[in-house]
């Protein structure tokens, strides 16, 4: 078991150097800071003594090896964008990229279930149907078109909602969160709705495959041979076998939120780690724009890893196989 | 449904809850501020909203003529030698006095070979404490233009920033974050109550500002919303009362609205097409825009007004040199421009035997008032008189080492002559040939020395008059020769709702709410 967690580790190291690596190859071809950093006025003496303090003219390697060094001291650099601490910019906006992925995470689990229960048990049936076409809308519609929609119907509509911004926070320590105030869980109704439409339909499209599958194994048919109750089949016995691979694929997913939140914070101006790297791009802050790559390609890292631990648990061919 | 209404229900209490009060100003802003520090970037924008906060030693008025601010009067005692009286009575935020030492300390601060404006103020030598309330500063030499730059250069407080350790400009180069960077002291009209990066910077009235206020504003909410669509549904939805930037295909839509007040201008930003101009283009080929006759075909080619018409929507203002009627040097004359003409365009290019010429043209697609669709209507005009350009576009962060390093065979660019507001800005950065800290801007490589004869004259001529003739005979030279070949002055259009009684909008597209009064 020790072998294989640390055979983990080691992997897990070596996808986040690779994506520094890759990151910092794109660098060389992305285009001049300088450039966009100096303002009108500026001569070309200080441009090129810029560049040259800013390390711009070390080659790639040379500027990679150097982030490498100064990151495994948890040194990520300053923000050439907005002179701060690469660190506390991302422990700054990572609260709200969170709390947006979770509670997108949770409505979609919430909301995709049990339509994913209903579509299977009442297939054939209009509901049913339906909700599979309009999944397919739901799977096919980009994140910011269906965001710019969900503003324009609740906020410029019906004036319901925010459109834009996180509202009121409190500060935790370090953790800032807007679930404590009223004005910061309105603001995060429609973009939790924005980002979980997607997992929705894809929760609710599992879901359904499995029952299916489950509904017609010989348990079921025996457990309804014995008389049980459709809604005790349907909900205690078909259901629960049907959510290992929904877990797991939620968790997984969990990563891939996060890069999607990237679109939903840009339309909603939501201030999370995604907006940030947006910004970033736009600039080319690039000491942003690596420790952003690292940091996510972490959670992704963490994320499979902590999976394939739990089924190493459950499963005890895979620890032999390991 | 019992469950979706109360949801519903907490969602329009939460939504009214937000509502600000009557004296509270929302400002919807297209993007936020780089950092509190006015010295941390020559970015525009972020200094021209910490023009709220801090103040320089002169301003402009409402007609973009210099006024007094911080300095009550000047004298220059000899051409390289400026004497500067402060007003009395004036307080920074944290009570203490304005006295020389603070502008002693600002420009050595602003002018440290480390600080990222320091070619804002590109004359200056040093600065003498004659009494508390004199300083005088030295040039390198005459420079006319001195009251201009310092327009932008706001005043610290030396015992601040003596106290907080940043006497030094902050650079990105180091690994220290600047306390200016998070903390102000100023002697605006507003002081920074709080501020988080992204999602709002809150200003308040300043009680003891020097100057009587125009404004009726307690409290500022700056809240950038980078997408634009989100903006004008904020100020539709009414959580932002005031946008700088409305989308011009949104236009309609703002005006249509009984809630909203559009206000429109044309902005001093000047938008031209450049040359490559070196001996040969990139692809090794002679290089045909050497040929006058050829770039004349190019402005023959171009329609304006039919840009104006289909692209800008009738809100742009067709330009026929590279300066906007507002900036010092502009004159009536050389703002006329060729009617357009296709055939003659075309026989033009015969003429010089080159017909169906191959070059790249690029273009950035997230910089200008419409960008793209511009570009896009410029090649396929170019294309109906003959050329055969290709489009390369991007976001600026991609296409600028292109149009700076001379790959590009066309190009264009914007200019607005900030923070100088004359013409020699745009003369000295991209007209001059290059050389030294002359014509950083000068992307495609050509010289005139007749041009920059001119230019170097002006640059130490003292009286007004005779330098703006020479700078105008500059332009004149520049529009001749099509040195660059200038489009338009693009729109600034600003959106606001009922709340905003009166802002004041110039040319120079910043935002000044100092002299905004909101309604009773």
């Amino acid at each position: 078991m020790i072998a294989f967690i640390l055979k983990r580790l080691f992997n897990a190291v070596f996808v986040m150097l690779a994506v520094a690596l890759l990151a910092f190859a794109i660098f060389g071809v992305a285009g001049d800071p300088v450039e966009l950093m100096a303002n009108e006025q500026m001569s070309q003496d200080d441009r090129d003594a810029l560049r040259e303090r800013m390390g711009l003219n070390d080659g790639m390697l040379v500027q990679y090896a150097k982030f490498v060094a100064n990151a495994v001291q948890g040194d990520f650099g300053m923000s050439w964008r907005n002179g701060q601490e690469v660190i506390g910019l991302i422990a700054q906006r990572f609260p709200a990229t969170m709390e947006l992925v979770l509670v997108a995470t949770i409505l979609s689990l919430v909301v995709g279930l049990p339509l994913g229960v209903l579509t299977a048990i009442g297939r054939g049936r209009w509901y049913a149907d339906s909700l599979q076409f309009v999944s397919i809308i739901g799977v096919s519609l980009p994140s910011f078109v269906v965001g710019i929609l969900l503003i324009l119907v609740f906020s410029v509509m019906l004036g319901i909602a925010p459109a834009f911004g996180r509202g009121e926070v409190v500060q935790l320590g370090w953790w800032s969160t807007g679930l404590l105030t009223p004005s910061g869980r309105a603001a995060l109704v429609l973009p939790a709705i924005s980002l979980s439409l997607y997992q929705i339909t894809l929760i609710m499209r599992l879901v359904r495959a499995e029952m299916l599958e489950v509904m017609r194994t010989d348990f079921i048919k025996f457990a309804r041979a014995r008389g049980v109750s459709q809604r005790v089949i349907w909900f205690r016995h078909a259901l629960r076998n049907c959510l290992m691979p929904v877990v797991t694929m939620t968790a997984m997913n969990v990563g891939a939120l996060i890069a999607f939140a990237l679109i939903t914070e840009t339309v909603f101006q939501w201030p999370g780690m995604g907006m940030l790297f947006v910004q970033a791009v736009t600039f080319l802050d690039f000491p942003v724009m690596s420790a952003y790559l690292v940091i996510v390609s972490f959670i992704f890292v963490t994320l499979n890893t902590a999976v394939d631990i739990a089924y190493a648990v459950i499963d005890p061919r895979l620890r032999e196989a390991a | 449904m019992i469950y979706a209404r109360t949801l519903l229900g907490a969602l329009a209490a939460a939504s009214l809850a937000g509502a600000a009060d009557a004296d509270t100003l929302r400002w919807g802003a297209p993007r936020d501020i780089y950092s509190l520090d006015p010295y941390s970037y020559g970015d525009s924008y972020t200094i021209a909203f910490l023009n709220h906060v801090y103040e320089g030693l002169v301003r402009y008025d409402a007609d973009l003529e210099i006024e007094p601010a911080l300095a009550t009067e000047w004298e220059v005692i000899s051409p390289s030698l400026w004497r500067f009286t402060l007003r009395d009575g004036v307080k920074f935020h944290d009570g203490s006095d304005l006295t020389a030492d603070d502008v002693i300390a600002s420009l050595a601060r602003v002018s440290h070979e480390t600080s990222p404006l320091r070619g804002n103020l590109p004359a200056y030598k040093s600065a003498t404490k004659i009494d508390d309330r004199t300083v005088d500063i030295e040039l390198t030499g005459p420079y006319p233009l001195l009251l201009n730059d310092l327009t932008n250069i706001h005043i610290f407080d030396a015992g601040w920033l003596e106290d907080n350790d940043s006497e030094l400009p902050t650079d990105v180069g180091n690994k220290v974050e600047g306390y200016a960077t998070f903390n102000t002291n100023g002697t605006g009209p507003f002081t920074v109550e709080s501020r988080v990066p992204d999602s709002k910077t809150v200003l308040a009235r300043f009680d003891g500002w020097w100057d009587t206020p125009v404004h009726n504003i307690d409290r500022i909410d700056f809240m950038p919303i980078a997408s634009s669509a989100t903006r004008v549904a904020a100020l539709l939805s009414g959580e932002v009362d005031f946008t700088e930037e409305a989308p011009v295909q949104d236009l309609e839509r703002l005006m249509a609205d009984p809630n909203l007040t559009v206000l429109e201008r044309t902005d001093l930003r000047t938008i031209m097409l450049g040359f490559n101009r070196k001996e040969t283009l990139a692809d090794g080929r002679e290089n045909p825009f050497n040929d006058l006759r050829v770039r004349q075909a190019v402005e023959l080619a171009i329609d304006r007004d039919l840009l104006k018409k289909r692209i800008m929507r009738d809100k742009s203002r067709s330009a026929g040199t590279i300066v906007a009627p507002e900036i010092p040097g502009y004159t009536p004359e050389l703002d006329r421009f060729p009617q357009p003409d296709a055939d003659k365009a075309r026989a033009l290019l015969q003429e010089t035997g080159h017909e169906g010429l191959p070059f790249t043209f690029v273009c950035t697609s997230d910089t200008y008032v419409n960008d793209e669709d511009l570009c896009n209507a410029i090649i396929s005009m170019l294309t109906r008189a003959g050329f055969a350009p290709t489009l390369e576009i991007g976001p600026a962060a991609l296409v600028t080492p292109k149009r700076t390093s001379g790959l590009s065979d066309m190009y264009m660019i914007g200019w607005a002559n900030e923070p100088m507001l004359d013409s020699y800005s745009i003369l000295l950065q991209m007209i001059e040939s290059r050389s030294g800290t002359a014509g950083v801007f000068n992307w495609g490589g050509w010289s005139y020395p007749e041009i920059d004869a001119l230019i170097v004259s002006a640059s130490t001529e003292m009286d007004r008059e005779a330098r703006l003739a020479l700078q105008t005979e500059a332009l004149q030279i520049a529009k001749d020769e099509i040195v660059m070949l200038p489009l338009h002055q693009q729109p600034i259009t600003w959106a606001m709702s009922q709340k905003v009684e009166s802002v004041v909008q110039l040319a120079d597209n910043k935002v000044r709410h100092w002299l905004t009064v909101l309604a009773e």
